[in-house]
This record gives C-alpha cells, sequence and structure tokens, in this order.
C-alpha cells in the first residue's frame, strides 16, 4: 500500500484543468474564452492519454483507497472523451456567452467526481466523488437561465440533497457496524455484523448512486434537467455522472459480501428502470424530454451487468461496453437536438431528411441503435448484457431487457417517422448549427463503428478488478 | 467469393450515394449491378458442389465478438443455396420494373442494393449473431421501404410492420442466448452448435428455447396468428417492396424453421412437432380461405401468401414427427418445404408486380373496379394467368412440384396432413375466380383506360414466370441441390 498520486493522474489533471478555466477566466475577455475551450480539450486529451498510458500499471493509489483496472480506466476514457464532445456542443451554446468559463470549470470538475466515483474503492472517497460530481452538477442545471432552468435546478439540487443524505447516511451504518471504510476490509468486517444494519447502510449508499445515475428511485431530476437546462448540459448529465456511477455500484456489489442478495436488488430496480422510463417517454413531444426518460430506461439496461456482479464472466467487460456504446450513441442524439435549437417538438423534424440527408440518416443509426438494432454498438452492449443475465442465474432480467426494448421502439420510431417523411422541411431545419451537427455526425458514426469493432474493443475490456 | 457477393449490391449501393448520379444513370446501374449480382450467384451455383455433412460450401469466417464466440460466418448449402438464386433473381425483376419510377429513384435504388446485400448475408449466415444482425437491417430496410415509398397510410402500416417483426426477432434472440448458454464452450457458430446438439436430452429447456424461436419465425413467416401485419404492409408497399417481402422476407422465417430449429435443437423439434403442423393446417385453410373473402386484389395475394407458408410449415412440421419407417417421406417433405419457399418467390414476386400495374393504370386494387381487362391488356392478362396456375400449382410449373412434394411427403408421414388439400382447391378457386372477375367478360370500370404492359415491365416479370415454368419442367438441377441437405435434417432429426 502505497500512495501512488501519480496513478491518479487523469483525475487530478481534470480537476488542475478546471481551476485553470476558473481563474482564467476571471482574467480573460469575454471574446477571447475560447482559449479556455482549449485548456479544456487538452486536459481532457492528456487525461485520456495518462490513463491510458497509467492503465498497464494498475494497482491502487492513496493506501487502496482508489482502484486503477480495467474499470477506472475504461470509465476514465469514456468519460473524457464524453466530456470532450459536450464540449465541442459548448461551441455552439455558450461561445461568447458571460458563463462561458464557468462552464467549463464545472464540467472539468464534474467530469472528475464522476472518476472519482469509478475509481472509488473506500466509502469516504466515494462520498467525496459524489459530492465532486454532484454540486458542479446543480449550477450546470441552473445555468441556463430560464424558468424551466430554475426549476430543474431546484429540483435536481432537493433530490441531490435528499439522495446525498441517504447515502452519507448509509456509509456511516456501514462504518458503525463494520468499523471501516475500505472495501476489501469491509467484506470481512460485515460477515458478522447485524444483517439489517448492513442492508440499510447499502440501501443508503445505493440511493446515492441511483440519484447520480438517473435510476428509480432517484430518476425525478432527469427529464426536467434534460429539457429544461442548456443542450450541452442535458447531453452531460445523462452520460458522464451514470459512468461514474454504475462502475461505482458494480464495485460495490462485488465489494460486499451476502447474505443478502445485493444483486436482485439492483435486478429489481434495474427493471423498474427501464420499464418506467419507457412508459414515462411514450407521451413525450419535446425530443430532450423524450430523450430524458430514454436514458432513465438505458441506465435500467446499464444496471443489468451490475445486478449479475460476479455471477458472470461477462458481466464487467459487457457493463463496460455498453458504458462506452451508451456514452457515444446518447450524446450524438442530444448533438441532434442541439444543432436545432430552435425545434423543440419532434413534429419539427418533419422533412430532416430531406433538408440534411446526412443529419437524418445519422439520427436514425442512433435512434434505432438506442433501441438496440444491429450493428451499432448499443447493440452489441444489450446482447452481451442480457446474456450476462442470463449466464448469472437471472433469466427473468434478459426477458426483461427484451421486452422493454420492444417497447422503446414505439416512442424511438415516434421521432424517426417524422424525421424521414418526405415533407417540405421547416426552414428551422436548414441550417444545423455546425460544431454540433460535427459531433452528432462523428458520434453516430462512432456508434456504429464502435460495434463494428466490437471484438477489438472486447478484448481491451478483459481483465479483472483489482481486488 | 461469397463475401464478394454479399457485399457487391452493398458497394454497388453506396456508390449510389455519390452526389451528381442523375435518376436514369441510378435507374440503369441498379439494373446493371443487380444483373451483375446474378451472375455472381449462378457463377456459385456453377462450381457449387454439396458439402460433407457438418460443412458448408464457399465457407469463410472472420472473428468478430470473440469475447462471446462470434464471427462473420458465412456458407452455403442446398437449403441456402436456392434461396440465395432466388433472392438475386427476384431483386433483379424489382430493377427492371423500377426503371420508369420517377420517385427518387437513386434513394430508391441504393435502398433496395442494400436490401439485397443484407438478405443475402441472411441466408448464408452461420452464426446466429450474424443472423440477427441481418434479419433486424432486413426489417429496418422494410421500414423505410414502406414507409418512404408506399401508399395509402403507409406510417402506420409500416409501423406495425416494424413492432410486429421487431417483437419475433427479439424472441428469437431471447433464444440464441439460450441456445449460446446451453453449449459448451459457449458460442454462437452454427455449425458447432449443430453438432454439439446442446439440448440433446435436457428435455424443457430446449422445449423453451426452441419455443421463443419458434415465435420469433412465426411472426416473421407468417403463420396464423401472426400473421396480421402482413396484409396491411403488403397493401400500402410499393409493388417493388411488395414483391421483395413477399418474395424474400417471407422465406426468412420459413428458413430459419429449417435451418435453426430442425438443425439446432432436433430434440425439442420433435416435442413441438404437431404445433407446428396444426399452426400449418391452420394457415393453410386460414389463409385460403381469408383470400376468397377480399375484395382488394393485393390483399387477396397477401393471404395466398399466409396459404402457401403455410404449406411449408406444414412440411417442416410433419417431418418432425419422427417414425421409423418415414424418414425418406419426410426428407421429401422438407425437399418440398424448400422448393416452395423457392417457387413462392419467384410466382409472388411476379403476382405482387402485375398487382403494381393496377395502382399505377387505375389507381385502385379493388377486383370489382376491374372487368374484361383481357381485352384491353392481352399481355397482362397471359402473364397473370400464368402466375395464377403457378400459384395454384398447376402441373409444369413450380408450384406443382413443390406442393407435390410437400402432400406426398407430409400424408405419408402424418396422414392428417391431408386435411390441408382443402387450401388447395379453396385457393384454385380463389384464383380461378378472381381471373375471370378481372380478365373476361365486357369490358367495364377502370379496365377502359388500362394501358397494357410496357417493355420493363413484361422483362421484370416474364423472367420470374420463365424460371417457374423451367422449375416445373426439369425440376432435377434444382433437387439434386436441396435433396442431400434435406436428407441430412431429417436424419439429424431422427438420431
Amino acid at each position: 500500500m502505497a500512495m501512488r498520486p501519480l496513478a491518479m493522474l487523469p483525475e487530478i489533471l481534470l480537476f488542475v484543468g478546471g481551476l485553470v478555466c476558473l481563474l482564467g477566466g476571471s482574467f480573460t475577455p469575454r471574446r477571447r474564452q475560447w482559449t479556455l475551450r482549449v485548456v479544456a480539450a487538452a486536459a481532457l486529451v492528456a487525461a485520456v492519454v495518462a490513463a491510458l498510458a497509467g492503465a498497464s500499471a494498475g494497482g491502487t493509489a492513496f493506501e487502496g483507497a482508489f482502484a486503477v483496472d480495467v474499470a477506472t480506466t475504461t470509465a476514465r476514457v469514456v468519460g473524457a472523451v464524453a466530456t470532450l464532445l459536450v464540449l465541442a456542443l459548448a461551441a455552439d451554446e455558450v461561445a461568447g456567452d458571460d458563463r462561458e468559463s464557468e462552464t467549463y470549470a464545472l464540467l472539468l470538475f464534474a467530469t472528475t467526481g464522476a472518476l472519482v466515483l469509478a475509481g472509488a474503492r473506500d466509502l469516504l472517497v466515494l462520498l467525496v466523488g459524489f459530492f465532486l460530481a454532484s454540486i458542479p452538477l446543480y449550477a450546470l442545471v441552473g445555468l441556463g437561465r430560464t424558468a424551466r432552468s430554475a426549476e430543474a435546478a431546484l429540483k435536481t439540487y432537493l433530490v441531490g440533497a435528499l439522495f446525498g443524505i441517504l447515502m452519507m447516511l448509509g456509509v456511516t451504518l456501514l462504518y458503525g457496524v463494520g468499523g471501516t471504510t475500505s472495501y476489501p476490509e469491509l467484506a470481512g468486517a460485515l460477515a458478522q455484523a447485524p444483517v439489517a444494519v448492513v442492508g440499510a447502510g447499502f440501501v443508503g449508499v445505493l440511493a446515492g448512486l441511483a440519484f447520480k445515475a438517473g435510476s428509480v428511485p432517484a430518476h425525478f431530476w432527469v427529464p426536467d434537467a434534460a429539457q429544461g437546462s442548456t443542450g450541452l448540459t442535458a447531453a452531460f448529465v445523462t452520460t458522464v455522472p451514470k459512468v461514474g456511477a454504475v462502475v461505482a455500484l458494480y464495485r460495490l456489489v462485488v465489494a460486499l459480501p451476502g447474505p443478502l442478495d445485493w444483486g436482485l436488488l439492483v435486478g429489481v430496480l434495474a427493471v423498474a428502470s427501464m420499464t418506467l422510463g419507457n412508459l414515462a417517454a411514450y407521451g413525450q413531444d419535446d425530443p430532450r424530454r423524450l430523450l430524458g426518460w430514454s436514458t432513465v430506461s438505458q441506465v435500467g439496461y446499464l444496471l443489468v451487468p451490475v445486478a449479475v456482479a460476479g455471477r458472470s464472466d461477462l458481466a464487467l467487460p459487457s457493463m463496460l461496453l455498453y458504458l462506452g456504446a451508451y456514452a457515444v450513441t446518447n450524446i450524438a442524439a442530444f448533438a441532434v437536438t442541439t444543432a436545432f435549437p430552435s425545434v423543440r417538438d419532434l413534429g419539427g423534424y418533419a422533412g430532416l431528411v430531406r433538408a440534411r440527408p446526412g443529419l437524418a440518416v445519422g439520427l436514425v443509426a442512433v435512434l434505432l441503435g438506442l433501441v438496440g438494432t444491429p450493428p451499432t454498438a448499443v447493440f452489441v452492449g444489450k446482447l452481451t448484457t442480457a446474456t450476462a443475465a442470463w449466464d448469472g442465474g437471472m433469466p427473468w432480467l434478459t426477458v426483461a431487457v427484451l421486452v422493454n426494448s420492444l417497447a422503446s421502439l414505439f416512442y424511438y420510431l415516434r421521432w424517426v417517422a417524422p424525421a424521414l417523411r418526405r415533407d417540405d422541411p421547416d426552414d428551422d431545419l436548414a441550417a444545423p448549427r455546425r460544431w454540433s451537427a460535427g459531433v452528432a455526425a462523428s458520434a453516430s458514426a462512432a456508434s456504429v463503428v464502435l460495434g463494428l469493432l466490437a471484438g477489438l474493443v472486447w478484448a481491451g475490456l478483459g481483465g479483472p478488478l483489482s481486488p | 467469393m461469397l463475401s464478394l457477393t454479399i457485399f457487391f449490391p452493398l458497394a454497388a449501393g453506396l456508390l449510389l450515394l455519390v452526389p451528381g448520379v442523375g435518376p436514369t444513370a441510378a435507374r440503369w446501374w441498379w439494373v446493371v449491378a443487380s444483373a451483375v449480382e446474378v451472375a455472381l450467384v449462378a457463377g456459385l451455383w456453377w462450381v457449387y458442389e454439396t458439402p460433407a455433412e457438418g460443412s458448408l460450401a464457399f465457407d469463410e469466417q472472420v472473428p468478430w465478438i470473440p469475447g462471446v464466440d462470434s464471427s462473420y460466418h458465412v456458407g452455403l448449402d442446398g437449403l441456402s443455396l436456392p434461396l440465395v438464386a432466388m433472392t438475386a433473381v427476384v431483386f433483379l425483376a424489382c430493377a427492371v420494373y423500377s426503371l420508369r419510377d420517377d420517385d427518387r429513384p437513386r434513394t430508391q435504388a441504393a435502398l433496395f442494393l442494400a436490401l439485397e446485400a443484407v438478405c443475402l448475408g441472411l441466408f448464408a449466415a452461420a452464426d446466429l449473431i450474424l443472423f440477427f444482425v441481418f434479419f433486424d437491417l432486413s426489417i429496418v430496410g422494410m421500414y423505410v421501404i414502406i414507409a418512404g415509398w408506399g401508399h395509402g397510410d403507409r406510417a402506420r402500416s409500416a409501423l406495425t410492420f416494424f413492432l410486429y417483426t421487431f417483437l419475433g426477432s427479439l424472441a428469437l434472440l431471447a433464444g440464441f442466448i439460450g441456445l449460446y448458454l446451453a453449449a459448451d464452450p459457449h458460442t454462437f457458430d452454427m455449425l458447432e452448435l449443430a453438432r454439439q446438439d446442446p439440448f440433446a436430452g435436457r428435455g424443457t429447456a430446449g422445449v423453451v428455447v426452441l419455443g421463443a424461436i419458434l415465435l420469433g419465425l412465426a411472426v416473421k413467416t407468417p403463420t396464423v396468428p401472426f400473421h396480421t401485419w402482413l396484409p396491411p404492409a403488403h397493401t400500402d408497399a410499393p409493388a417493388v417492396g411488395s414483391a421483395v417481402l413477399a418474395g424474400v422476407l417471407l422465406k426468412l422465417g420459413t428458413y430459419g424453421f429449417v435451418r435453426l430449429g430442425m438443425a439446432l435443437l432436433p430434440d425439442a423439434w420433435r416435442s413441438w412437432a404437431w404445433v407446428v403442423l396444426v399452426v400449418g393446417i391452420v394457415s393453410v385453410l386460414w389463409g385460403a380461405l381469408v383470400a376468397l373473402a377480399q375484395r382488394d386484389l393485393k390483399r387477396m395475394i397477401a393471404y395466398t401468401s399466409v396459404n402457401h407458408m403455410g404449406y411449408v410449415v406444414l412440411a417442416v412440421g410433419a417431418a418432425g414427427m419422427v417414425a421409423a419407417d418415414t424418414a425418406q417421406a419426410r426428407g421429401v417433405a422438407v425437399t418440398g418445404a424448400v422448393t416452395q419457399m423457392v417457387s413462392h418467390g419467384l410466382v409472388t414476386a411476379a403476382l405482387f408486380l402485375l398487382a403494381g400495374l393496377f395502382l399505377d393504370r387505375a389507381g385502385t386494387y379493388e377486383i370489382a373496379e376491374f372487368g374484361g381487362l383481357a381485352a384491353r391488356a392481352p399481355r397482362t392478362t397471359v402473364l397473370f394467368a400464368v402466375a395464377a396456375f403457378a400459384s395454384l400449382g398447376l402441373p409444369g410449373l413450380s408450384g406443382f412440384i413443390a406442393e407435390f412434394q410437400i402432400f406426398t411427403g407430409s400424408i405419408a408421414a402424418v396422414p392428417a396432413s391431408a386435411l390441408a388439400l382443402l387450401g388447395i382447391l379453396v385457393i384454385a378457386g380463389v384464383l380461378l375466380w378472381t381471373l375471370q372477375r378481372i380478365f373476361t367478360g365486357e369490358t367495364r370500370g377502370r379496365s377502359g383506360g388500362f394501358t397494357d404492359m410496357r417493355a420493363h415491365e413484361l422483362w421484370a416479370v416474364a423472367p420470374l414466370l420463365a424460371l417457374s415454368l423451367a422449375i416445373g419442367l426439369v425440376p432435377r438441377p434444382l433437387l439434386d441441390v436441396i435433396e442431400p441437405a434435406a436428407t441430412t435434417v431429417v436424419a439429424v432429426l431422427g438420431r
């Protein structure tokens, strides 16, 4: 056990990048704040490079409190690349805005928090990650400065405060009966502890992570945040925190011993999340709100491998693959909405295929990808997670995934159908914003290519969690 | 070589997306590419030799997701080669038929070429996940064709089609996952699964897994009671879309029965055989009776498809009723089933293309709007009559060869199959009655201004029927390819 602070170089780079943006923002004239976007992008690229370079070293940092393994590395790469894409959306949405540099700083801080969550091997580090990821989020959601944005920020804050407290309570309980906060030691220490207390503690921590992941029962803020805040915030909050939270939950389920069946609880939440997200998405007309509910259902699928964590060899790689696939696909979908900021209902996309055939094809690929149509990356993720569920002894989860995929097709098609209609397009569709269109095109292409190259990616996702 | 054949249409389609290709160039490019594809398939047929049991001709394998042992694995045998050939021919007919179509020809051609690649890939796939990938892509392609080029209430029909068949594909996927997990070592490879026969002697598990697969295929085929998506999809699809949907896509279901159900889960297939048999008989009778009640020409043809696919289902069901002395008869039934798939593909594609003329000339499919067309449009009349006779199984045409074998084999194995003979009778009545109503008597209704078939329409439909006639007169080359594969399947079932 050693400190090895360099093992956390990617997180450090992001945090320092955030500080530079925050402080530099005070000195930089508004029309030159784009330089800070370059700084932020550089920090993210450096973080990806550092993550890949540090992947081979592995091990733990800060005396075992932070794990550097395949899950952390994947979360780092996915989180940083996703934030990079969001940053490109920011070039359209906040360039020249008086909150530009603050936006970049908040994005970087929240990303750091999500990555700390992903690597945490200690309940206290988990808490730090939770707050580091949450507090910038409240500010980001409120940055839109509209009534809806204020409402969304308040809702996010209240839900976050409630579930944050539950999480602290859970950590306290587990620490109280276990006498330690380190995962490897908890496993032994909790074996003799009263089952009810351990159960309550786990449920508390689970509640906090459910808030970050935007899953049932802490999902209320997601559709509001997706609809009310700026497009870049919507894309960010539905993607990056989920990456950290899902990986963190996976570690927790693996670390905590029986006798209670944590996997079963997570499995039930997964089914509730995918079902509720799908049902609620049916009636939505605002594409961003629809996507917000769709991310609730997607988290359900992401929790499936967590439910069978440790019971199937496929669980970890399938979850990591799905995380990456989901991140690019979800951001691509949001990028289409930011490309046409004035189009805020599904009918407004009528005739997109005529106005912008390339974007229309990308949108269709992304939405069908979210359904799980091959050969997109989400398909491979869904296939492998569903297989892992059955392999791990929960065939009912497999059935739930497949049934929900069918159910989700209906509302995604509500968006696909107008986009492919040969109506005369609205003027709004004539000129998409450049950066957003670029992100939509590249991320949707990536979601397909990632699926075709799934074998290569999968090979890189092998390997266990650090013990 | 096989991969080239599969992906050539896709590459040709992608080339069309280069900006600046004019409509005429696009249409001719489509025809030329489809013709080259037919030549490629003919080349494959020419060098094809029946592969040894447990292997495929033109076998090609590249790892795709080694983590779950899924690979790009393609190959052909006596079950798939005839269907691959039929697919190439039907798509060529569609390309020729569309030579005068002005509705966004470039996109349409690109889409059909891509769909052709998907269909060919599906028949050639020897990996469950690859099969599923092509299966789903075929649904997406057809959805876009119905929604984009259809008429009437096309959005709704396309949605129904997508939801229904997507349901089927997910049931299929559940079954695939079950097969994968039952195999040891886990694999999605069809040849390896056939070798392992993972559910041998495992009773209910195999029955459940096959149940999921059967559900998926029954929706796709479609059989009663999952056929309700078919008539609206056909009614609102463009003529070439209907031809591909009925001619090629429906075969994916019945092909799956043989390729996935019988070959991979023989034990469970024997348990399900009587259900399949009954569903087949009901589909035959139901399809025929409902066809009788249709006033819309295209819906009528759609229901004859339900009836014709019913024969195939009947045959594969009967083939599963294993008894010691019926192996040969059951082999004949399976041969008949595959022949019927090819025959139905050619004949129904021709019928749907002919039905397209009615919408084009008169704007309606209502049978009652026409009468005495023979005087106005002799070429249409002759071809429609030939197609109808081929469809009802007149000797000398391919339908007879197929249905004769199906009934010889099935009745010998399960005498109760004879019930389905009633279906042939009713369908014969339906088709003859339709011929009589539309083509004979005084010229009336919308027959007045009906222009006879133009050259491109004639050259699209006539070759399909000529092939049907060729199979009917000289069936040996086709049967020589199918029979060894059918015998293998039946032998696996009898183990």
